[in-house]
């Protein structure tokens, strides 16, 4: 009876990035199957900036992986950019931000941001070009030849989110990027990725554990709940676009982080 | 350093006493017979500055090896047929050759496992039989075959080195190329990058630190291959052509300069990886 609240965006399906039917995911373990995701169906328009919040193993990764190609459905649909999830990653039509920065070691700021340009095949000044510009928007110019470890944890992440927007893929798929920085510093990184978004008009999708950050940063948020996951609540956020750190104070902002947690709720008292 | 010097000095003396003690007791019954013989009678003093004095004891004093050392490359030409740095270096030129053949193959074996299915079902159980037979049994053989198809000199020994050196790589190798992690190798996948580019960007740079210590191992093999190579053939040059000439004619004192000979070469080569590989890895950034 859950499944009745989950609202249906109205988002015309040939408009849609990542559009996903009836979605299943079952892994065989060795300790039985998992029903990973049950039924998840969900559209998320052209430039929207959608929050996946849940409570651990809902399968908030496992659905963003489905979106990446790096796992496959069990059954139902997805498309990405209208095509099918391994056609729009062999057209590097996402970048990806896992949980940890991973960095490679070996390589400087620089030469881990060029990375993915070396493998694309980039003109070397192309890639030049490039690192220089996404370290400028992520405030790294000047590090970029300096080794990972010497930076931190925070500018580290920074790094990667560089690393991920230094081709041209309009979706950018993160997974709990700020999961492991502290308060002040996830404030501060939530902000610049306002900016960033406002700026460059990508398609994101977020995963986080975080309501506050859930509710500060998206358009639209999706609530899960375990065993099996699925969605139980889709909340269009009435926040307006422009977003100073106090809005988190407002009782626009306090409602929608009301409704958040409600859903979230609602999704454990149905274990 | 400095710190170091007190413990390791501490134990280099005691080393020494010890060999100069074992070295009383294992050469004074010649000793005694000779006296015995020439029907003098020994004092302690006369015993021990016999024992550590004889032409052929059975263990010879550090002193003496060392004077034997001294003689046989400071003071002799490198060309001599005599001269230890002439020996160690046949020697240390089949242990390169070996090193680096064994090397490449080890390398090569390792990438087909990783990257064929195929081979990973396969090779390995071949490469552990491969080590589990003794190489004093291959090694002639090994020289014989070769010998019957034209090829002797430097090539059969570096063959036994390969033999000896290729093992570790292998086994060191595989685990470095797997060691990336499965986020690691998810990144890879996002950027839609081929299995060539994987390699070279991550799997190789990863398996750096897997591959040295591999090596040093390695190093040590070759060095022990080339030298058993040399002993069946009645090998004219080497070290191990020094070894087998001493215990023909019980020339201990020549066998201990040519064992503390290799044992400098295997200890001045592996730290010499030692130093390669904390350059390379601190220019990686991972040690
Ligand atoms: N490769 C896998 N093999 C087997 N089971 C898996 C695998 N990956 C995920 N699961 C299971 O699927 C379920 C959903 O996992 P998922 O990682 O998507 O959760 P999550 O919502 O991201 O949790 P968290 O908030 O802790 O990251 C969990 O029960 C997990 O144990
Ligand atoms: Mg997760």
């Amino acid at each position: 009876m859950q499944e009745a609240a989950v609202q249906m965006p109205d988002t015309v399906p040939g408009q849609s990035v990542i559009s996903a039917h009836h979605l299943d995911l079952t892994f065989q373990t060795n300790d039985g199957p998992v029903h990973a995701l049950k039924d998840v169906s969900l559209d998320i328009a052209k430039g929207e900036f959608v929050s996946f919040i849940g409570p651990s193993g809902c399968g908030k990764t496992t659905f963003l992986r489905c979106m990446a190609d790096l796992e496959h459905p069990t059954g139902g649909e997805i498309t990405v950019n209208g095509v099918s999830p391994e056609e729009a990653r062999r057209s590097r039509a996402y970048g990806y931000v896992f949980q940890a920065a991973g960095l490679y070691p070996w390589r400087t700021i620089g030469g881990n941001v060029r990375l993915p340009l070396e493998i694309m095949g980039y003109s070397k000044a192309e890639q030049a070009e490039r690192v220089a510009r996404v370290l400028e928007l992520v405030e790294l110019a000047g590090f970029e030849n300096k080794f990972p470890w010497q930076l931190s944890g925070g500018m580290q992440q920074r790094a990667s989110i560089a690393r991920a927007l230094a081709f041209d893929a309009d979706i950018l798929l993160m997974d709990e990027p700020f999961g492991a920085l502290d308060e002040i510093v996830r404030d501060h990184l939530n902000e610049q990725l306002l900016k960033l978004w406002a700026r460059t008009q990508k398609t994101i999708a977020f995963v986080t554990h975080s309501i506050p950050e859930a509710v500060y940063l998206s358009t639209k948020i999706v609530v899960m709940s375990p065993r099996p996951g699925r969605i139980t609540d889709v909340i269009d956020s009435p926040l307006p676009p422009d977003r100073p750190l106090d809005i988190r104070d407002t009782p626009a902002f306090l409602e929608v982080a009301h409704r958040v947690r409600e859903g979230l709720r609602a999704g454990h008292g149905d274990e | 350093m400095s710190r170091n010097t007190l413990p390791v000095l501490t134990v280099v003396l005691a080393i020494f006493l010890l060999w100069y003690i074992a070295a009383i007791f294992l050469n004074a019954a010649w000793a005694h017979d000779k006296a015995t013989r020439s029907g003098e009678v020994l004092t302690t003093q006369t015993l021990v500055a016999d024992t550590w004095s004889q032409e052929k004891p059975k263990l010879p004093a550090p002193h003496q090896v060392g004077a034997e050392i001294w003689k046989t490359t400071v003071e002799k030409k490198i060309t001599s047929k005599r001269s230890l740095i002439y020996h160690s270096w046949v020697t240390l030129s089949a242990t390169l050759i070996g090193f680096a053949l064994g090397t490449g193959l080890g390398i090569a074996l390792a990438v087909g496992i990783v990257y064929n299915r195929t081979m990973d079902m396969s090779v390995m159980p071949w490469v552990i039989a491969s080590q589990t037979i003794p190489i004093l049994a291959i090694a002639p053989m090994i020289i014989v075959v070769l010998n019957a198809v034209g090829i002797s000199g430097l090539l059969p020994k570096a063959m036994i080195s390969m033999y000896l050196s290729f093992f570790p790589v292998v086994v060191g190798m595989v685990k470095g190329l797997r060691s990336p992690d499965a986020m690691q190798l998810d990144q890879m996948r996002t950027w839609n990058a081929s299995a060539t580019q994987t390699f070279w960007r991550l799997r190789l740079p990863c398996s750096m630190p897997f591959l040295f210590t591999s090596l040093k191992i390695a190093m040590a093999a070759s060095l022990v291959g080339a030298i058993v190579g040399e002993l069946p053939t009645g090998a004219v040059a080497g070290l191990g052509a020094r070894l087998l000439a001493g215990s023909y004619y019980g020339q201990t004192i020549q066998i201990w300069s040519a064992l503390i000979m290799a044992a400098a070469l295997a200890a001045a080569l592996v730290a010499l990886i030692g130093f390669v590989q904390r350059m390379t890895l601190k220019r990686m950034g991972m040690a």
